[in-house]
């Protein structure tokens, strides 16, 4: 893991306010900001280890430890809110089992509010690893789901 | 004979299944020996009307949606590709009186053309207000900015052209421009479409921003959540680039101009002119005091533009056609045109 985050360093290392570049190139590759990754960017960047924490944690985005295999995103603001994404919001929280921030305990999958994905026309709206779905049911929340676990799926299982 | 179809690749189009439909309608030609080619282009804006597909036809673009996979085998029945009857023909897209009463300046190519296409943007009238910057002087595309009329487009107001001027005054051995495109508010979606329908009108309004003021780079600060809009905006660039429309030596003018996108990580404060800026120095987006203003010193302490995305992609048409054309739109001090976003629990979202 350090060699990886050296070389990601070693990557941005010469472009002007390198850490948040740092930083999204680490979760891009590990899933989530690892503890021990901060002082090696602090060292890598001649930053203090309290200024990379401070930016860490300052952005929602940056996850302090390693997601579910599918990450589910669901909107939270107005616009999904007026198209009762609260109702959504319930059924995906009993469907999986887990509240937000939280992931399943066979680590499929992780549930995080989000604030808007600019799908505010066809919301309710949620992003399942990277990829938009609007117009949400709770019908289509559980066949979105199941594609998800197709491939995964194993015979008994 | 062959026969064009247009599928928008959105975001919005595609949370509601645009690709599988393209997908289908290319399975469905196949199977009947049709010959279509199939276009993705941005979105119209009829966004209830979502994945909405458009047959080029002689007499224009015919619209059907909202298509479903299931719809698809009847389009074909219904020879759709003729722009036949069916229960989802919604007549010519630029005749449904959602859009047939707008008047789109900023949004023209938006949902017209295929995003990334050089050829096709420039075919519509793109990279001519670059090529007339060009032949004139500093002070002179600062005058036509700021005689458009042009306020900005994020929310405040602010003129643009006494924005660009104070830049444009303060002495600095680098500059930049930076675009807001931390579109945070439920509700508003103008901006993503924009950045994913036409993404070249952006980015010539940043380059001819970069030649006014003498800045030689530019970043476009985009939110996280907008993962559709950074692959559009880094291959466009990337295509402007290989073209020469970005670079050390824009369209052989001498001008250099280098236009990067760097990613937001959550935080709706940084929609927030000076915490955007802290934010793409990597720092926590916390406020700054202001003064000084960010057009003295911004970025790394440089004098800097910060402009929204729709001021940033109004600038290419109002050097096109001139300052007058552009001012002769809107009312009072409000001049040009504004884009309305309707979204939430309507019948009809969108954008008029």
């Amino acid at each position: 893991m350090i060699s990886q985050i050296h070389s990601i360093i070693e990557r941005f290392r010469s472009e002007p306010g390198p850490l948040i570049l740092v930083l999204h190139a680490i979760q891009a590759e590990f899933g989530y900001i690892p503890e021990e990754a901060k002082a090696v960017v602090a060292d890598g960047l001649n930053l203090s280890r309290a200024e990379v924490h401070g930016v860490v944690s300052f952005y929602h985005f940056f996850r302090h430890s390693p997601p579910g295999r599918h990450v589910v995103q669901l909107c939270r603001a107005e616009a999904c809110q007026s198209m009762h994404a609260d109702k959504l919001a319930t059924h995906a929280q009993h469907r999986l089992g887990i509240g937000f921030h939280e992931t399943t305990a066979d680590g499929e999958f992780s549930l995080e509010p989000v604030y808007c994905l600019g799908n505010c026309a066809c919301s309710p709206a949620m992003m399942v690893d990277g990829q938009l779905y609007g117009r949400m049911s709770n019908e289509r929340f559980d066949e979105v789901l199941a594609e998800q676990q197709l491939p995964h799926q194993r015979p008994g299982s | 004979m062959s026969t064009i179809v247009y599928i928008p690749k959105d975001a919005a189009a595609l949370s509601v299944g645009a690709d599988a439909v393209a997908q289908a309608i290319a399975e469905q030609a196949r199977a009947r020996s049709l010959t279509v080619i199939i276009k993705r282009n941005g979105s119209r804006g009829l966004l209830w009307l979502e994945p909405l597909i458009e047959v080029e036809t002689a007499t224009g673009r015919v619209a059907y949606g909202p298509v479903s996979l299931a719809d698809v085998p009847g389009l074909f029945e219904a020879s759709f590709l003729q722009g036949g009857a069916h229960a989802l023909h919604q007549g010519l897209t630029e005749q449904i009186p959602y859009f047939k009463n707008q008047q789109r300046l900023t949004f023209a190519r938006v949902g017209l053309i295929e995003p990334t296409n050089l050829q096709d943007y420039c075919a519509h009238d793109g990279y001519r207000g670059l090529r007339q910057t060009l032949q004139m002087g500093q002070a002179q595309i600062v005058q036509a900015v700021t005689d458009s009329g042009l306020r900005g487009r994020g929310g405040a107001a602010f003129p643009t052209g006494i924005k660009w001027k104070t830049v444009l005054d303060a002495p600095a051995a680098q500059k930049y421009v930076t675009c807001n495109a931390d579109e945070g508010d439920s509700g508003t979606f103008a901006d993503r479409m924009l950045m994913e329908g036409d993404p070249f009108a952006l980015i010539e309004g940043m380059t001819i921003a970069g030649i006014a003021v003498g800045a030689t780079r530019g970043f476009i600060y985009l939110r996280a959540e907008y993962p559709h809009a950074y692959r559009t905006l880094n291959e466009a660039i990337a295509v402007a680039t290989s073209q020469g429309y970005l670079g050390a030596n824009v369209l052989g003018s001498g001008h250099r101009f280098d236009l990067e996108v760097r990613l937001g990580a959550g935080a709706y404060i940084c929609g927030e002119e000076t915490s955007m800026l802290e934010s793409l120095e990597g720092r926590r987006g916390e406020v700054r005091v202001r003064p000084p203003l960010p057009a003295i010193k911004g970025l790394f302490g440089m004098p800097t533009i910060v402009n929204n995305v729709i001021s940033l992609a109004s600038v290419p048409i109002i050097l096109d056609k001139g300052a007058s054309f552009y001012r002769d739109f809107g009312t009072g001090k409000s001049r040009g045109t504004l884009p309305i976003q309707l979204a939430g629990n309507l019948k009809r979202g969108g954008l008029v």
